[in-house]
């Protein structure tokens, strides 16, 4: 298995040369919303490892918000932030970019402060490099390699199927996959169909992973007396906080809105970019610290297989500490139209996005840290939506498949590859198509 | 939070009744051309309340505006900007929605009669008269100001066949029931599909299914003339603009009738039941309106014992869509689920299913909480009906088919446009993977996906028949998205100057 990686370079921004910036993202683009994946500055599609990225100007119109704690409004730099996610080790894709693009990516970063022509790309990038606090994958191991072939696959599945139905439909379960794996094996070997074994996981990530299984329970179980001593107190902190924390969810300004709404809804997957400041104070702080260190442990170990907690439609996301933690940027890769990937939100995972977000600047209120908050519909939208980036360039390596289509074409393989089935398992594996 | 009782005076009458008995309608789309005028003959235009009358009526006027008509009367700037932003823009008002709500190719706003920017109506006069009457109704109307007043950019003909669509199918067979006595006080989640759904979720100024009033226009208690308006239940020092009125969205659908039964004949090799079966199939109910599936053994709250012959079930029982195809257009309309997956658990099992724990198929759970996306449909038909009989045969042209397709909500972006867009015209709908609404998708390609008009009907044998190449069916012709004033906003707008 090919585990995934993560980079998020981030810069500030020559404010003098912002606008040429937005000039040159733009042109990255064939219409805004829609990229061109081989554009002169980074050709995406030649980046056979990476499954999405972006770029943004981080320039968040609520940082004033902060002013409602009576502190004052920060004066944080404008920055340029290139992130993806990709196949296997950060460094590695680091180097390949470079050597894939970098005179275009000389040409992004010459518009932020601290670049010089002649420093090393490569280790400028990665001094820029930020870790994620949490990061979600929807199938830990899932390669772009893979997604290419197993699409490949079930289409070749699908025309056989549609050309011999007639005689299919007369056959047992049994024979049907016979068939069907014959069919597949010729493929193979005539070479229009390949389907590359995993590569062996690599020993570090394997140990590393353990690691981290066994260490955060191990962790809390070795602070949970102190955990539980300091519960009443923090309960009394949460509460005090939650009765008085102001609400800022006004409705969004309409240009903003459209602003956001010309780059989303050109493929059937959208990416969704937020960032906001947290509420002041050590309490907040290590609340979110903490929480986010527990997500990454779930998602990393729990929910690794094509869901987070309930929702099904999210490919990646993370949840990014910047500026020393005084703020936090949200990115994800998700499927369908803001509209229901917020009423996903509220509906399904509603507890999730309070325990985080309802440490932001502004959230709506929660209680006892999971209930209400993304509740309050139209104000918890308003928030999002306020919060929002525009994605000024936004790569998918597979438009038109969503997380659950990648995972009916992986399944779909695995009955394929399978040794010995079952006739229900065989029936199962027919209602794939 | 307490509602209070509601008074039926203030509201339209068709957010209770259909007024299926006035079976002549047409709807007027109107300009207006002096808004002194159109004010004056809104103050006597007798519109029809929601109170049931001791004799039936015999006719009925129902009046809803559109932003540029709200504007147009003279309302204000600071006024109008409480109401949606789905209002405010209006249904062609940006290019992203019509992505978003299918109005692409052939259906994009551009070629339509009406509705496009530039020619978005002011005002919407929906009259209902009994058989004959609408003549003499529609003249009683237009007495007054109205001349003065108005200017009809259109008038849309309906024609009354018996509670069919045009395709031939029982039309308005499931309905939200309103919780017109407030005994729904949704708290967490709802284990059970329900057909009663809050008040809220339809008029504007009661709490809906998230128990929050849903934004709407609120006036300073001095503001000139918003003495007429009812104080706002969650804001008792402001005058509520909204309270007992709700957006309606009109969609002007054509239907191509003869090419639907065409299609679905040459499928069927023109074998008559075989070609019935399939159209029930991508419709998702018989053709008189029974389910494709057995009736749960349960009732389910909002299904009363008259409509239980045809709404009590849910596609629980079906999860593999070997009774009614996941595609079917009822079934993605109304997917009929409640907010956690499977059966109703309590406990810790509950907790395991909210948390997202435990194995499930890749399907599972890809689609909940139906009853924020439900919608309260109040359309009627256009066109001389014609038999699937009648359609595949030559005959002489019958002009044009189709619905003029009206709901109303509280929340046009959460209720309408979601279940336009995450159900009917999205090809990844429960899972999905290249096919659209059978009867109401457009078929535009897709990047990435080689097809957009398939249609998948599951089978027991394990592998699926699909149809491909579906035509386009349905195409828009017009639309807006109007707000329906409680008779207090009415008098509201008559008395601005």
């Amino acid at each position: 298995m090919t585990p995934q990686s993560n980079f998020m370079i981030v810069a500030a921004i020559d404010p003098q040369r912002e606008e040429e910036l937005r000039t040159l993202l733009a042109s990255m683009n064939r219409e805004p919303g829609v990229v061109d994946p081989m554009n002169a500055v980074i050709p995406f599609r030649q980046l056979k490892y990476l499954h999405f990225a972006r770029t943004l100007i981080l320039k968040d119109q609520t940082v004033g918000d902060i002013t409602a704690y009576g502190l004052p409004r920060p004066d944080y730099p404008t920055y340029l932030v290139f992130l993806g996610d990709v196949d296997g080790e950060m460094e590695a894709f680091l180097a390949h970019i470079v050597e894939q693009a970098g005179d275009g990516l000389r040409q992004l970063f010459s518009h932020c402060k601290d670049f010089i022509h002649e420093t090393n790309l490569l280790n400028w990038m990665k001094a820029r490099n930020v870790t994620p606090a949490t990061i979600y994958v929807n199938w830990i191991g899932r390669t772009v390699q893979q997604v290419d072939e197993e699409e490949a696959l079930r289409q070749a599945l699908e025309s056989f199927i549609q050309k011999n139905s007639a005689s299919l439909n007369t056959m047992q379960p049994q024979q049907m996959h016979d068939i069907l794996k014959k069919f597949i094996a010729d493929e193979q070997k005539s070479g229009r169909i390949t389907l590359t074994p995993a590569k062996p996981t690599p020993l570090n990530w394997e140990i590393r992973n353990f690691l981290h299984l066994i260490g955060v329970p191990l962790l809390l179980l070795i602070a949970s007396p102190l955990l539980l001593l300091y519960l009443p107190f923090f309960l009394f902190q949460l509460r005090r906080r939650e009765k008085t924390d102001p609400e800022i969810a006004p409705r969004v300004d309409a240009a903003h809105a459209s602003q956001l709404a010309l780059l989303e809804d050109h493929d059937v997957i959208n990416q969704f970019s937020a960032a906001g400041t947290l509420k002041p104070g050590w309490f907040r702080r290590s609340t979110i610290i903490f929480l986010l260190w527990i997500i990454d442990y779930t998602a990393k170990h729990i929910y690794s297989r094509g869901r987070l907690a309930r929702v099904s439609t999210i490919h990646f996301a993370r949840w990014v500490f910047i500026d020393d933690k005084k703020r936090l940027l949200f990115a994800s890769n998700y499927d369908g139209s803001l509209e229901s990937y917020m009423d996903d939100f509220i509906n399904k995972v509603g507890f999730g996005l309070n325990v985080v977000f309802g440490n932001g600047v502004g959230y709506p209120k929660t209680n006892w840290l999971f209930l209400d908050g993304a509740k309050d519909e139209q104000k918890f939208k308003n928030f999002l939506r306020r919060h929002q980036l525009p994605t000024e360039v936004w790569y998918n390596a597979h438009p038109g498949l969503t997380a659950t289509n990648k995972q009916r074409n992986t399944l779909i393989r695995e009955g394929l590859e399978q040794v010995s089935m079952t006739e229900s398992e065989i029936r199962e594996w027919l209602k794939l198509f | 939070m307490s509602a209070s009782a509601v008074d039926f005076n203030d509201i339209q009458g068709i957010v209770r009744f259909g007024y299926r008995r006035l079976s002549e309608a047409s709807f007027l789309l109107l300009k207006i051309r002096d808004a002194a005028a159109a004010r004056s003959w809104l103050k006597t235009a007798p519109v029809s309340t929601a109170e049931e009358l001791s004799d039936p009526p015999k006719t009925a006027l129902q009046l809803a505006f559109t932003y540029e008509g709200l504007q147009a009367l003279g309302v204000l700037p600071d006024v109008l900007a409480g109401f949606s932003p789905e209002f405010l823009s209006g249904m062609t008002g940006e290019y992203s929605r019509s992505r978003r709500l299918g109005d692409i190719g052939a259906n994009a706003p551009q070629s339509w009669r009406w509705g496009a920017p530039g020619k978005v109506p002011h005002l919407l006069a929906m009259l209902y008269a009994q058989p004959g009457h609408l003549q003499s109704w529609t003249d009683t109307i237009k007495s007054g100001q109205w001349d003065a007043a108005f200017e009809v950019l259109d008038c849309l003909p309906t024609s009354d066949l018996e509670n069919v669509e045009p395709f031939g199918f029982a039309d308005g067979v499931s309905q939200p029931t309103l919780d017109w006595q407030f005994r729904r006080s949704p708290h967490g989640d709802q284990l059970e599909y329900g057909n009663l759904v809050s008040l809220g979720e339809f008029l504007l100024g009661y709490p809906n299914e998230y128990g929050k009033y849903t934004d709407r226009p609120l006036l300073a208690a001095d503001k000139p003339h918003s003495s007429n308006l009812p104080a706002a239940e969650d804001a008792p020092d402001k005058r509520d603009l909204g309270r007992n009125g709700a957006y309606v969205v009109f969609r002007n659908l054509q239907q191509d009738v003869r090419g639907f039964w065409r299609f679905l004949d040459t499928q069927t090799g023109s074998h008559s039941q075989a070609r019935q079966a399939l159209a029930e199939s991508m419709v998702g109910r018989k053709m008189n309106g029974d389910p494709l599936l057995p009736l749960t053994s349960e009732p389910i709250a909002g299904v009363d014992a008259q409509s239980a012959a045809q709404n009590q079930f849910t596609y629980d029982s079906d999860s593999d869509g070997m009774q009614c195809p996941f595609g079917a257009h009822v079934r993605r309309a109304n997917p009929r689920n409640p907010d956690l997956p499977g059966q109703p658990a309590a406990g810790l099992p509950q907790l395991f299913d909210t948390l997202g724990l435990g194995s499930r198929k890749f399907r599972d759970d890809v689609i909940a909480s139906a009853r924020f996306h439900r919608l309260l449909r109040r359309g009627r038909e256009y066109g001389p009906g014609l038999s699937p009989e009648q359609a595949i045969a030559d005959g002489p042209d019958t002009g044009e088919h189709g619905i003029h397709f009206i709901c109303l909500v509280a929340n046009i972006s959460r209720q309408f446009e979601f279940v336009q867009n995450a159900w009917l015209m999205n090809t990844k709908f429960d899972a999905m993977t290249e096919e659209r609404d059978p009867l109401l998708g457009n078929r535009a390609a897709i990047d990435g996906c080689p097809y957009s008009d398939t249609f998948s009907i599951p089978k027991e044998s394990g592998l699926r028949d699909r149809i491909m190449d579906v035509p386009q069916f349905v195409t828009v012709r017009g639309g807006a998205y109007f707000f329906l004033p409680s008779l207090s906003a009415l008098r509201y707008f008559a008395a601005l100057s």
